[in-house]
């Protein structure tokens, strides 16, 4: 559903800093597929994710999903289709607004933003509904504004949130690396939960060796804008971490770092 | 019985200011955006007024013309940041610089050349249907205006309460606090910037036109300083209430306005000449802001403290 073609993208350009970071770079997804992807700083993780959201505009190459060309369609438009929560909890949803506002606003989108009362009485017992499957007792402080909030409901909130419309495509981006090994399971396990109730092919960035490890079915490795690594089906579920690890120091010794 | 009409004349010019606070409101507090180009829809607005009224238009068309225009030049402000990445301030800059011509233009045009529209005889929402049911006297003072005033300035709170409230509402408070959250929602912030700018900046010539028609003429020098007063509204309004909860937000901004005006007033009755009025304006902003400052201050150490 997803093909990214031919990409090259760099940094700096016409700097003596330019930097490559993808060149003719190709990937893609198939419907259904739970993507993790590891690699180092600098590997374009989260560059790929940009490009695929509409945040970054690749130099050159095409971007296909699910047959259409995406290349140069704004982010905004391409989100209502995709979904995406960030590793930056704050990203997710408004501080100054409350969680009914939130979740009120995700109601709508993809429909319009017209003069009609934002907050339905009928709606909030289905937020709770919602927010009740990440068990963090949110669904008692609705009118509670989102700022108050700790980064791990706020990460459980901006993912209830994302996945709230129906989307094709959901990006996670290093979306449990901000919170604590508590947190940051609670997430994970709302996530697949998420994931596996609407069936949505999924994205996700990580650094936790462990999560790429344990959830998804395909395991893709990036080091330096290449895939060193891509890993599916029964040769993922028999992957793990010290096999990955072993891979991550070839790499380093190659690079002599 | 002096100071009972310092009051009535704190009161009715504080609701004038109160409109163009509600759009600052909007703009400054909303969107974080601060606009400078009210110093150019003010007056925008009362020069389009004034040379409607001495042509004869119904005083309420003035009115929602005026807001119209307003918003158009609003529009403008929020295109040369949205689409041509302009900076906030200089976007405003532009559009207020620009308004000096067309304000004059417009001046020129419907008073023959002249740079004041005086109509002081001419028909205003002050002394037509429906604010003549307000009697003119109550006692022996001259209420009417006032009260015409204050009913018209809850009516646009509630209804920008109410609009808050909206979807529409919603996503513009959205595109103010996290524009990355509204492009996730599939919408465009730059167009609620656009949208918010465009409010404000109506508001902001209403407020215009209802002064030009309070004082019976409009001239081209009643903008300087209107950013000033707006924001010095807004800011102490919301700063000297913050801590009560049960207040709107708009509510707090006409306070604000009406506590500005009170303290110019004030100054003004304790003897200080005139000339001086601008300086004391700048003077008083300049308290409200870092006094602003220091009670978010103080909150962030009790914060600490819990």
């Amino acid at each position: 559903m997803l093909k990214i073609e031919d990409v090259t993208v760099s940094f700096g350009k016409g700097t003596p800093d330019e930097h490559k970071v993808f060149d003719h770079f190709n990937f893609s997804v198939e419907k259904g597929e739970f993507v993790s992807i590891v690699g180092s700083n600098g590997s374009g993780k989260t560059t790929l994710l940009n490009l695929i959201s509409g945040s970054l505009t690749p130099d050159s190459g095409r971007i296909l999903f699910e047959g259409k060309d995406l290349t140069r369609q704004r982010e905004f438009r391409r989100a209502r289709h995709i979904g995406r929560v960030f590793q930056d909890p704050q990203k997710g949803s408004c501080a100054d607004l409350t969680i009914l506002e939130n979740m009120a606003l995700a109601d709508s989108k993809n429909r319009p933003f017209g003069l009609t009362p934002a907050v339905s009485k009928k709606r909030t017992v289905y937020y709770q509904e919602l927010l009740s499957a990440c068990s963090m007792g949110l669904e008692n402080r609705l009118n509670a504004k989102v700022g108050t909030l700790s980064g791990g409901q706020r990460q459980a909130l901006a993912l209830i949130i994302a996945n709230m419309t129906d989307i094709d495509l959901l990006l996670l981006d290093e979306h449990t690396a901000a919170l604590d090994p508590k947190s940051s399971r609670t997430v994970m396990d709302l996530t697949r939960k998420l994931i596996e109730e609407k069936h949505i092919t999924t994205l996700m960035v990580t650094h936790n060796l462990r999560f790429a490890v344990e959830y998804g079915s395909r395991l893709v490795m990036l080091h330096e804008g290449q895939c060193v690594r891509d890993i599916a089906g029964q040769e993922k579920a028999e992957t793990n971490i010290d096999a990955l690890l072993d891979v991550f120091n070839d790499i380093s010794i190659e690079c002599g770092n | 019985m002096e100071l009972f009409n310092i009051l009535k004349v704190t009161l009715e010019e504080g609701m004038m200011y109160a409109v163009l606070a509600l759009g600052v409101y909007i703009t400054f507090s909303i969107l974080d955006f601060p606009d400078l180009s009210v110093d150019g829809t003010v007056p925008l607005g009362a020069v389009l007024t004034g040379v409607m009224i001495l042509s004869g238009v119904n005083p309420w068309i003035c009115c929602v013309v005026s807001f119209a225009a307003g918003a158009v030049a609003g529009s403008i402000t929020g295109l040369l940041n949205v689409k041509l990445k302009i900076r906030p301030l200089l976007c405003g800059i532009l559009v207020m610089t620009a308004l000096l011509s067309i304000n004059l233009v417009i001046m020129m045009a419907g008073t023959d050349g002249m740079s004041i529209a005086s109509f002081f005889n001419g028909e205003t929402i002050f002394n037509t249907a429906p604010a003549s049911v307000i009697p003119q006297y109550i006692g022996s003072y001259q209420l009417r205006a006032v009260i015409l005033l204050i009913v018209l300035v809850l009516l646009f709170k509630i209804v920008m309460d109410l609009y808050l409230k909206t979807k529409s509402g919603l996503l513009l408070r959205a595109a103010g606090n996290n524009q990355q959250y509204v492009k996730m929602l599939g919408k465009d912030p730059g167009m609620m910037k656009i949208l918010g700018l465009a409010i404000g900046n109506g508001f902001a010539a209403l407020a215009g036109s209802l002064i030009a028609q309070q004082k019976g003429s409009a001239d081209l020098q009643m903008g300087t300083g209107m950013v000033v007063i707006g924001l010095a509204s807004v800011i102490i309004g919301t700063s000297l209430f913050r801590k009560v909860r049960f207040m709107k937000d708009t509510t707090k901004v006409i306070i604000g306005a009406v506590i500005y005006k009170a303290c110019l007033s004030v100054a003004l009755a304790l003897g200080l000449p005139t000339e001086y009025l601008k300086l004391l304006m700048a003077v008083l902003f300049t308290v409200a802001l870092v006094a602003g400052r220091l009670m978010n201050k103080k909150r962030g150490a009790e914060i600490a403290e819990d």
